[in-house]
């Protein structure tokens, strides 16, 4: 009679947030082990971790070894080369480009930027959806038509092509574009993907549980539902990372954005110079930057790829 | 269904009107308007500036113009180009038949090249070979497009001059063409020599499906290679066989780099269904029943899995029209897509209104086709 008490009360004494947290480290170290299973996923991570090395290098490097007025990314100059564009050399490890800049100082500083874009337009991107596709989901009917037709809508649009118009006719920089991308797709194909999982989740016991207790909608939609969405969102980030990169790059290289720096624009200015079919003599001109996109877009899609794996059981090896 | 479809086709309907009407005002509300470009010309007075603006019908308030454009579209007018001045309809049919047939070719090609290798990748799964396989197919499925074009073009156009660089034809050449030959003829007449082999090998497929899978795979593959025969030897022996031929060779480079960036996308998607697909019972039935291998994978496992691999495929045909913006502008391939980007950089809103119809119309009616053609092919679907 005495001891149930005292026990209830040692369990309780443990504050709620530990059990929580022990809970959600137990999932992670879980996923974790399905995500390693999967190499593809770990070469990603590790691209991936090299180019965010290399954007924290930059300010560092800026600081201390490279002097600002000869390796600065938009007007630096080096004085004591005679002819610009030149090829790599101890000073210039990457060469120097048409108009006289260090091309790895841009490379880097480049980087920082593309993290921003990628990442802040996935947030964007999976805020959006994971609300609407709850909601939608959740409560049907003439809302649920309203943001079906609406994505349809974004859908039947080829991205690039929309995107090549909007620019075009509006002045565009990192952080529009950022939201631009987020927007669209939000609102576009991801929503249905949502939608179709949250459908799933709705109909779970444990929904009509919360319903029982007297949950609101709200706090049945944004307490039930989106943290069940959140591995998909995951997921989902990763492609969208993969897809805003791309689409910077692809504007900038037509010269439709108005940025001062990234991949795009250092193989815009290339082209615009007139290195681009130069030969293999000016390969560090368009090389570099060309590769940084091809590697940073397919890391963050090869760590979707394996994240698929560990967040869709039918696709895991038994 | 046929209830489903007039349904479907009246929500294609309102889903277009509101499509043309948000990118109508969008494009409106971008600053100035087209009199601005002769605003550096000093003979260019206030009131010629008001006079154009007159006669092109910007003086009037935005949603009259839609109207007014909305109504001329319904019959079949759509406005006239301003940068070429000529009718849009008329700048739209003549790069058509170019972006058709090269992006038709290279879906085609990537499809089947994807399809087939997904299936392998599905079967060899945790193996080496995948892992290569699917580095290599992401890198080139996220490899900046332009970029790597531009590094094809360089290699084998440049270096090794196996292919032109450019264009769609020799110019040189087609100066000696017979008078009244285009080349829109030619891109027209393959267009329709690919749809009759195509009618035929999904007619020879369509009869070997209830076949041994072996026979039927002979006899798909001979029906294959003895189609694009026939359809070689009949282009090799008409008079304009050397135009046709420059069209294609200028044609070669660009497929090539089609191909390789859009493979992976289909294998990939091919190996998920496939594994998905692989966890069916029947899969398990089919192999407790003690048959091959090959058979549970081609007959019973990717038979299942194309159905998404198919959907894929009939939604992005219309994409062809306006996805090519990249290769277009790469390789100068004058067809919608670079039409598309030149006319909105220079604010040729008609034309890019135009652009939108074709590409919109075609990928709503795209995504209904696919719909349709999903409940023909998977008995488990049904429109009531």
């Amino acid at each position: 009679m005495t001891t149930a008490p005292a026990e209830t009360a040692f369990h309780i004494q443990e504050p709620l947030w530990k059990i929580r947290l022990r809970i959600a480290w137990k999932g992670l170290k879980q996923s974790w082990a399905l995500f390693t299973e999967n190499k593809i996923g770990l070469i990603g991570l590790g691209i991936i971790l090299f180019f965010g090395l290399m954007a924290l290098a930059h300010p560092i490097l800026m600081h201390t070894v490279w002097e600002p007025n000869i390796y600065d990314p938009f007007i630096g100059n080096d004085p004591t080369i005679l002819q610009h564009p030149s090829p790599p050399s101890a000073r210039h490890l990457l060469g120097t480009d048409p108009v006289g800049r260090d091309v790895l100082s841009q490379l880097m500083y480049s980087t920082q930027s593309e993290f921003i874009l990628g990442l802040l337009a996935a947030l964007v991107t999976v805020t959006i959806a994971t609300s609407v596709g709850a909601i939608s989901a959740y409560f049907g009917g003439a809302l649920d038509a309203f943001f079906m037709r609406l994505a349809d809508l974004i859908n039947i649009l080829p991205f690039i092509a929309l995107l090549v118009v909007l620019t075009a006719f509006f002045d565009f920089g990192m952080i529009e574009l950022a939201l631009l991308i987020g927007i669209l797709s939000g609102f576009g194909g991801t929503t249905i993907i949502f939608k179709a999982q949250a459908l799933t989740i709705k109909v779970k016991p444990y929904i009509e549980a919360a319903k029982v207790a007297g949950g609101s909608d709200l706090h049945i939609i944004f307490r039930h539902i989106v943290p069940n969405l959140m591995p998909l969102a995951f997921l989902n980030m990763m492609f969208t990372v993969t897809g805003a990169i791309f689409s910077e790059a692809a504007l900038s290289f037509f010269g439709l954005l108005n940025l001062r720096m990234s991949w795009g624009i250092m193989i815009n200015t290339t082209q615009a110079a007139g290195y681009l079919l130069g030969g293999w003599k000016y390969w560090y001109l368009i090389v570099p930057p060309g590769l940084a996109i091809t590697l940073l877009c397919s890391a963050f899609y090869l760590v979707g790829r394996a994240l698929d794996e560990v967040v869709n059981p039918r696709l895991r090896r038994r | 269904m046929l209830k489903y479809i007039a349904n479907r086709l009246l929500q294609i309907v309102v889903t277009l009107f509101i499509f043309f009407a948000l990118t109508y005002f969008i494009l409106d509300a971008q600053p100035g308007d087209i009199t601005l470009q002769y605003v550096n010309n000093p003979k260019f007075t206030k009131e010629q500036r008001e006079a154009l603006r007159r006669r092109l019908g910007l003086d009037k308030p935005a949603y009259v113009r839609f109207f007014q454009w909305m109504g001329n579209t319904l019959r079949g007018d759509l406005g006239e180009s301003y940068q070429y001045r000529k009718p849009v309809m008329d700048v739209l049919l003549e790069r058509a038949p170019r972006t058709i047939f090269l992006f038709l070719t290279a879906t085609l090609i990537e499809f089947f090249v994807g399809y087939w290798l997904g299936r392998v990748l599905a079967w060899q799964r945790g193996t080496g070979l995948e892992y290569g396989i699917t580095v290599v197919g992401a890198f080139f499925y996220t490899v900046f497009t332009p970029w790597f074009a531009l590094m094809m073009i360089y290699l084998f156009g440049f270096t090794l001059k196996w292919f032109p660089i450019g264009k769609f034809l020799d110019v040189n050449l087609w100066r000696t063409a017979p008078k009244g030959l285009t080349a829109n003829q030619i891109f027209i007449n393959l267009l329709v020599t690919m749809t009759l082999l195509a009618v035929a090998l999904v007619v020879v497929y369509y009869l070997t499906r209830r076949m041994n899978p072996y026979r039927a795979s002979l006899i798909r593959w001979s029906a294959l290679i003895g189609g694009a025969a026939i359809a070689v030897g009949y282009w090799a022996a008409s008079p304009v066989a050397k135009y046709a031929g420059d069209i294609l060779y200028h044609m070669a480079l660009p497929i090539i780099v089609l191909t390789l960036i859009n493979f992976s996308g289909t294998m990939l998607l091919t190996r998920t269904t496939m594994l998905e697909t692989l966890r069916e019972d029947y899969i398990m039935a089919a192999r407790a029943k003690g048959l091959p291998e090959r058979v549970v994978r081609d007959k019973h496992a990717a038979r299942n899995a194309v159905l998404p691999v198919f959907t894929s495929l009939i939604i992005s045909l219309p994409f062809i029209l306006g996805g090519g913006i990249i290769t277009e502008t790469v390789f100068s391939w004058e067809g919608l897509g670079l039409t598309l980007l030149t006319a909105s950089t220079t604010g040729d809103i008609p034309l890019v209104m135009g652009s939108f119809l074709f590409i919109g119309t075609l990928a709503l009616l795209a995504h209904l086709v696919a719909d349709v053609a999903y409940a023909f092919l998977d008995p488990r679907i049904r429109y009531a």
